[in-house]
């Protein structure tokens, strides 16, 4: 007998007890449908941690001001200004494979005409945007002689761009940054949330010298070089761990640490952060993956309990073929076809239903999905297997009915 | 004397039931010449169904010698019996034994799958045998559409589509009236008058008047071998009932 005259036949069988047939796939159909989820939640966390990574920019060291402990109470990273633009200079040039950008963090009240907006202000070097990977999307950037000279303009986020114009041009107005005017000379591509969750254009940017002597500086600040953050850009392919090494071994010594004692900064790998965050979604995929394990299984095994009801309702029948000349291998391929049919039937069931939740969940949870047709490959391929698996000791047992028992089965 | 089909010397089937031995079968020497129209009786537990399904190739014999058509099938196992079911019997049961939401034809071309007949070829055998027995029309109906007398016909056609050696009928008309019981042994016969060898079990007296030859089994034995010189004619009967009616 051919597979496609084997189809036939199991599909007859199974259109016989429909309901049976149905409820039978449910297990495959709920195991399937998880595996479909679970790739597709997991793929699509994958994507959204990689999309981030792009965001921050790809082979980022950042270097975070060490904490000052006052009296006991220690007030976290940046509270003491520990890294200088000197740092980010020596940085430079001591390690040829790296960009080095320092920056300078404070917090100010825009106001342009009528609007007014609270943001994050960044004195930055031009290399920042080279680091960040960050594209100027109107106006343009500004270069040296506007860090020497200390010139008030600066670059918004789409944010802040957004808030205070409105859909007006901003390039060229000029906006009020804690009472000084300031001139818009570009505006920044749009890059979404961070890591963190944060919205990473709400920001002005300005150069590094402007921002310490008009804007942050009050007092001694204006006279230091001192920075809250210094991010390092590691050239493709350069060995992440090593430069870790190299930036945290050239601050210490510049910075004077003794064997033993703690640094004076922080050092963070950003991708190590972003994989932090990928392990989270991992658990989720790890947990789905679970359920869509067991489902199979106990869906195998109903799978393998209905077969074994049909082989004894259908006795007679096997005594019939097997009188008029089936063989044990034909008798074997009918019930592993139905087996398998079974099976493949809830699998695709399974698929359509695991792509329709997918989106469901997409669009309620707001969570980013990728449905891949490997994962489909995937699902198929695992009810196939059920299939076989589950069906082999039921089809074996009927391939192996005594003919002359069979014909007398009442 | 035509060749002899079915060669048996000293069958013996013994059945394990627990501890106990149950010799069904206690040494059965029979020999059926092609053409014949053996009937098999005997009481239940007579060993005439063991018998049967010896000569049918279902079940192997515990001792003895089996020889169809000059093949020694007691020596042969599985799928080796399976194709000479296949190939040289056809089964008649008493309970038609039809694939249930299956058409007539469907159901006569079975044993052409298991034969590896392409599809085309199977449907035209499969039509030859439905109109052989009458039922031509009924070529799509399936057995719940069909009456007692017509199922049996369908199996007939099936038992003959192999175009076999042999029918083996197992009480073909126990589960039939007495009219539809005449008009089933009256296909029997003229296929038998057409050349097929018959051998058919049955308990009724009146249906095995049909055969030419009735073998009496008792314990396990044959112990009568009767020739029947005038069998009952059973399309006559058949027509004269009509007549009477």
């Amino acid at each position: 007998m051919n597979v496609v005259a084997l189809l036939r036949v199991a599909m007859r069988a199974l259109a016989v007890n429909k309901l049976r047939s149905a409820l039978t796939m449910l297990g495959i159909i709920i195991g399937v449908a998880a595996v479909i989820v679970m790739i597709a939640v997991g793929a699509g966390a994958q994507a959204r941690v990689e999309e981030q990574i792009r965001s921050l920019g790809a082979n980022i060291l950042l270097l975070l001001s060490g904490a000052t402990t006052s009296g006991g109470v220690r007030l976290g990273f940046g509270s003491n200004l520990t890294l200088s633009e000197d740092d980010a200079i020596a940085l430079q040039r001591e390690l040829p494979e790296a960009i080095a950008a320092p920056a300078l963090r404070g917090s100010a009240q825009v106001v342009w005409g009528n609007q007014n907006w609270s943001t994050v202000i960044f004195g930055v070097t031009p290399e920042y945007l080279e680091v960040r990977e960050w594209e100027i999307i109107a106006g343009h950037g500004f270069d040296p002689t506007d860090l020497a000279g200390a010139t008030k303009v600066c670059l918004l986020g789409q944010t802040v761009a957004r808030q205070l114009f409105a859909g007006a041009d901003p390039v060229g107005q000029v906006i009020r940054i804690r009472r000084v005017p300031f001139t818009v000379i570009g505006v920044l591509e749009g890059k979404g949330q961070s890591l963190m969750g944060t919205d990473q254009d709400d920001l002005i940017l300005m150069p590094l010298s402007t921002a310490r002597k008009r804007v942050l500086g009050v007092g001694t600040l204006a006279k230091q070089r001192s920075v809250g953050t210094i991010w390092v850009k590691v050239r493709e392919g350069y060995d992440m761990k090593a430069a870790e090494e190299q930036v945290r071994g050239l601050l210490r010594q510049r910075h004077r640490l003794q064997p033993g004692q703690d640094d004076d900064f922080s050092l963070r790998n950003l991708e190590e952060v972003a994989a932090t965050q990928e392990a989270s979604s991992r658990v989720l995929a790890l947990l789905l993956a679970a359920v869509a394990s067991v489902s199979l299984v106990v869906g195998g095994i109903g799978i393998m309990n209905i077969m074994l009801v049909s082989v004894t309702e259908r006795t007679r029948e096997i005594g019939l073929r097997m009188a008029v000349g089936a063989r044990t291998r034909d008798i074997l391929g009918q019930f592993l076809v139905e087996a398998v049919t079974l099976s493949l039937i809830g699998g695709i069931a399974g698929i359509l239903i695991g792509v329709g939740a997918s989106f469901a969940i997409a669009q309620v949870a707001g969570w980013r999905i990728v449905l891949s047709p490997e994962s489909v490959v995937l699902a198929v391929a695992f009810a196939f297997a059920i299939g076989v698996f589950f069906g082999f000791y039921p089809a074996r047992k009927a391939a192996h009915l005594n003919p002359v028992e069979a014909l007398r089965f009442e | 004397m035509a060749e002899t089909l079915i060669h048996a010397r000293d069958l013996v089937k013994i059945y394990r039931v627990g501890d106990n031995e149950i010799r069904a079968l206690a040494g059965v020497t029979v020999d059926v010449a092609g053409g014949e129209f053996t009937a098999v009786m005997g009481p239940s537990g007579s060993g005439k169904s063991t018998f049967m399904n010896l000569l049918g190739c279902l079940d192997r014999p515990t001792s003895g010698e089996y020889v169809l058509a000059g093949k020694r099938v007691s020596e042969l196992a599985g799928d080796e019996l399976a194709e000479v079911r296949n190939r040289n019997i056809g089964f008649v049961f008493q309970t038609f034994n039809l694939l249930a939401r299956t058409a007539a034809q469907e159901n006569v071309e079975l044993p052409l799958i298991y034969a590896g007949v392409p599809a085309r070829e199977r449907r035209d055998r499969a039509m030859e045998m439905l109109a052989k027995v009458g039922l031509a029309e009924r070529a799509g109906h399936h057995p719940g559409q069909l009456s007692g007398g017509q199922q049996q016909r369908v199996a007939i056609a099936r038992a003959l589509v192999t175009r076999p050696l042999l029918i083996l009928a197992d009480e073909p008309t126990g589960a039939l009236d007495s009219r539809t019981s005449l008009e089933i042994m009256g296909l029997l016969q003229e296929l038998n008058r057409q050349g097929m060898t018959v051998v058919m079990v049955t308990h009724e007296p009146d249906v095995a008047r049909f055969a030419r030859r009735i073998l009496r089994f008792r314990d396990g034995r044959v112990v009568e071998d009767e020739a029947n010189a005038h069998p009952d004619d059973a399309t006559a009967l058949l027509a004269r009932e009509a007549v009477a009616a």
